[in-house]
């Protein structure tokens, strides 16, 4: 009989389900085509007007209507179509039951300006904020006490599937993807659950939104052609393209899965984290932080550099990320680094933000399951300070058995996953 | 975090090493213990009008926070929390210990940040002139919000703050989601130091009361306490919550790992569990109350409740419904003395239950409709309780250590 625990005795994590939907499109399957062709789902912004804008591009999922538009009521439809793909996949429990808790990433919820300008109209008068109390009571807005609280959206996403406990929503910034599968991880380690179910997602693109990022000069503006924007590791690429996404994974613990004759996807063998002091929206110069994640990362899972023979890099683009990120992996991986492929799917999806982590998990999953690396593109000029093996402009096929998923985010977070296609 | 792969086979004793509370009663165990001692609320009837809030105390934030340049980067709920989770650390004795600081977790409770209302109210006004030209609404936002703006507003900058400012970086992660939120970090936190895969972690949250863009997400449905200050349970005929401004920081760790520092305990946290009822009928958050409490442990008779009970309804009075199946226990309701801090509000009432045990009593009631009771003997166990105004119940067994 094959061992359901791992070499620190606790129980061993895998996949049975995982969904999908980023700008490429819905599901596993378009998602993978696309992907491993090098095609970029970046494209010019429609969802409201862009003068004004220094970024006017970005990885929206416009194939998902949501009328009257908002950031929240569109991350909530993505985890839907992401979570029901997972699964019906992994076919556990029954409709509407889900045997387990829920972990979802998801990004801070706020009152947005199509909801703002109605507040305002509905004013009629000089508007200000004693105005908008006096018109919020009444009832007539009762439903944008349900949509805007924090945690609205694992509000439906646990009644809709039934899940278990009290849903968490959880916030790392970029990392929070990668954060809410080590939560499940977490909680099927301690034996606390047999299964666990893990979202992440995003519909941020919004004026309010591209702006923010737009002030704090993190967007590229490689606006054309919006396909070329994204440029990881690239001496020419100035910044990240937000994008739009979810992901799912159903998580199991390997007894669990076995004994229900599940498939098994892969293993999530390990979780890192290590936050950095330095400051607000910078790495540490030292890459201490991301170097220290790396190991934990390693050592979490039990096994060392030389196992990796494959890099989700959170490559976002922006000149700071692929610096730090190359110091962080080159100091950990040594002579080896120049060895080891390191891709960003980001090049393709743009930077899905707080489902990053989730999105790119599954893809790495992907990767293992069709020993197929999805390439970096738009990969015309090396920085030849970055001397990766990107997988430059088309993907390769390879031999896979462990990937690492990195993902690194605003506020000092670094969190990094551990996948692979057999107990290790 | 310090990797800990191996799990233990016994789940480890959990202490409350630290406590950091800067609320509206004042800084510190001493202000806060004597201003509960003296049932003194602080209630701003007039600022916001109609709207009741318990505004910050004051502090000198240099004291926590002792670089402007940091202090200018946050808005008022940032400050707050960052404030009162140095207090805890020192409180637990950690405060500039590298090495312990390195590896310790934190998970804080959060919601978001302040918006500049005056850029919010300058587009309104110029779109109810007619100011609709396509790309009106980015000219305004490019020009008017200030670029460092999104990051005193993110959620998980509090947690960023906390790094930044006293070094805590073993993890970082913030949970969001109302009240649960305040739960779930502590469950969360508890689960992992028991389980071994942690030895010691910071949990807490704040808030600003003080804010008319919060003010109106909870007025969308008439959650808002208006018109006079009234003790929680004495709103049966004008409902609602009065908000909170309070940051409450708690450092928890295994009875080990405190040992071997040789920190001196507060309490220990015993349990933390929390579940989400439907609330699509009457009475289900009553009975997952009562379904909590059952799992919580075995409990003494005649202890004591400290509840966060927000006065809204119907959660108040469910509350109040299971609260009467349990009549010999002395009930304190946290949002009397505190206001409703949302987030906050659980790991307050964690920091209230441990520092009564500690002063060995619990503080007097406030409460002119007899629910609550003088309690005359040193509170032993103390349980905390988290129903959401909307969403969420959680449960705490805060026992002392003999």
């Amino acid at each position: 009989m094959t061992a359901t625990r791992d070499k620190f005795g606790r129980p061993i994590v895998v996949v049975t389900g995982m969904g999908v939907v980023t700008s490429l499109g819905a599901g596993k399957t378009d998602n993978w085509k696309k992907l491993t062709a090098g095609e970029s789902g970046i494209r010019t912004i429609t969802r409201f007007p862009t003068d004004g804008l220094k970024t006017t591009m970005a990885g929206t999922v416009d194939f998902v209507p949501v009328e009257p538009f908002s950031s929240t009521d569109l991350s909530e439809r993505l985890a839907d179509i992401a979570t029901e793909e997972a699964i019906a996949q992994s076919a556990i429990g029954s409709k509407g039951d889900f045997p387990g808790p829920l972990f979802l990433a998801v990004a801070p919820v706020e009152v947005e300006w199509p909801q703002r300008l109605e507040l305002g109209r509905a004013i009629g008068d000089t508007v200000d904020y004693d105005g908008m109390l006096r018109v919020s009571g009444g009832g007539r807005f009762t439903q944008y006490h349900r949509r805007f609280l924090f945690g609205s959206v694992a509000d439906h996403l646990a009644e809709t599937f039934g899940t278990k406990g009290s849903p968490i929503s959880l916030s790392t910034a970029c990392a929070s993807g990668a954060s809410a599968i080590q939560l499940g991880v977490e909680a099927i380690r301690r034996g606390e659950a047999d299964a666990a179910l893990c979202v992440a997602t995003d519909g941020s693109v919004n004026p309010e939104a591209l702006v923010r990022f737009s002030l704090l000069s993190a967007l590229s503006t490689h606006n054309d052609p919006p396909q070329a924007a994204v440029r990881p590791f690239s001496k020419n690429r100035d910044g990240f393209v937000m994008a739009e996404g979810a992901g799912a994974l159903v998580l199991e613990s390997y007894e669990a899965a076995t004994a229900r004759g599940a498939r098994i996807l892969g293993i999530i063998a390990g979780c890192g984290e290590l936050a950095d002091s330095f400051h607000r929206t910078r790495s540490s110069p030292d890459g201490k932080p991301i170097i220290g994640c790396v190991r934990n990362a390693l050592s979490d899972a039990g096994i060392v550099a030389d196992q990796i023979d494959y890099i989700n890099a959170h490559g976002t683009g922006t000149p700071e990320n692929d610096k730090m990120e190359y110091l962080g992996i080159s100091t950990v991986f040594g002579e080896r680094t120049s060895q080891v492929p390191v891709s960003s799917n980001k090049s393709m999806v743009g930077h899905t933000l707080s489902a990053a982590g989730a999105v790119e998990a599954v893809f790495s999953l992907l990767t293992l399951e069709h020993q197929r690396i999805p390439p970096t593109i738009n990969y015309d000029i090396p920085d030849p300070a970055i001397p990766f093996d990107a997988v430059p402009n088309t993907a390769r096929d390879a031999r896979v058995t462990a990937v690492m998923s990195n993902s690194f985010g605003f506020g000092g977070q670094n969190a990094v996953l551990i996948l692979t296609r057999e107990p290790v | 975090m310090s990797t800990k792969p191996a799990l233990k086979s016994e789940p480890a004793e959990v202490w409350i090493t630290g406590i950091g509370l800067a609320t509206s009663l004042g800084e510190g165990l001493e202000a806060n213990w004597d201003a509960l001692n003296a049932r003194r609320v602080n209630v701003d009837e007039k600022t916001f009008a109609p709207y009741v809030v318990h505004p910050w105390t004051q502090v000198n934030l240099d004291a926590q926070i002792p670089k402007k340049g940091d202090q200018r980067q946050m808005e008022a709920w940032q400050r707050i929390g960052t404030y009162a989770a140095g207090l805890a650390l020192d409180s637990a004795g950690v405060k500039g210990n590298k090495e312990i600081l390195g590896r310790m977790d934190m998970i804080v409770a959060a919601g978001g940040g302040e918006r500049d209302l005056a850029v919010d109210c300058n587009i309104l006004n110029m779109e109810a002139k007619g100011n609709c030209a396509p790309g009106f609404l980015n000219e305004r936002l490019m020009n008017d919000l200030r670029p460092t703006l999104f990051l005193a507003q993110l959620s998980n900058l509090l947690a960023g703050n906390i790094a930044i400012v006293h070094g805590v970086t073993g993890s970082s992660r913030t949970f969001m989601g109302e009240e649960a939120a305040g739960v779930d970090a502590a469950r969360i936190a508890l689960a992992r130091i028991a389980a071994g895969q942690s030895d010691i972690a910071l949990i807490g949250g704040s808030q600003n009361g003080e804010r008319k863009d919060l003010l109106v997400l909870y007025e969308f449905d008439d959650f808002n306490l208006r018109d006079k200050f009234a003790p929680v349970w004495a709103r049966q005929k004008n409902a609602g919550f009065a908000l909170g401004s309070a940051g409450a920081f708690l450092v928890i760790e295994s009875k080990a790992h405190a040992q071997a520092r040789g920190a001196k305990p507060y309490a220990r946290l015993t349990n933390v569990v929390a579940d989400l009822a439907r609330r699509k009928h009457p009475g289900e958050v009553t009975a997952t109350l009562e379904k909590l409490w059952s799992k919580l442990g075995k409990l003494d008779d005649k202890g004591a409740i400290i509840t966060g009970a927000t006065g809204a309804e119907r959660a108040t009075s469910e509350e109040r419904a299971f609260l009467g199946e349990h009549p010999d226990f002395a009930v304190r309701a946290s949002g009397t003395m505190f206001g409703h801090t949302m987030e906050t509000q659980f790991p307050l009432g964690l920091c209230l239950a441990a520092l009564s045990i500690s002063r060995g009593a619990l503080f007097p009631p406030n409460d002119p409709t007899g629910l609550e009771v003088e309690m005359s003997k040193p509170p032993t166990q103390i349980v905390v309780i988290g129903a959401g105004h909307w969403r969420g119940e959680g449960m705490a067994l805060v026992e002392a250590i003999s």
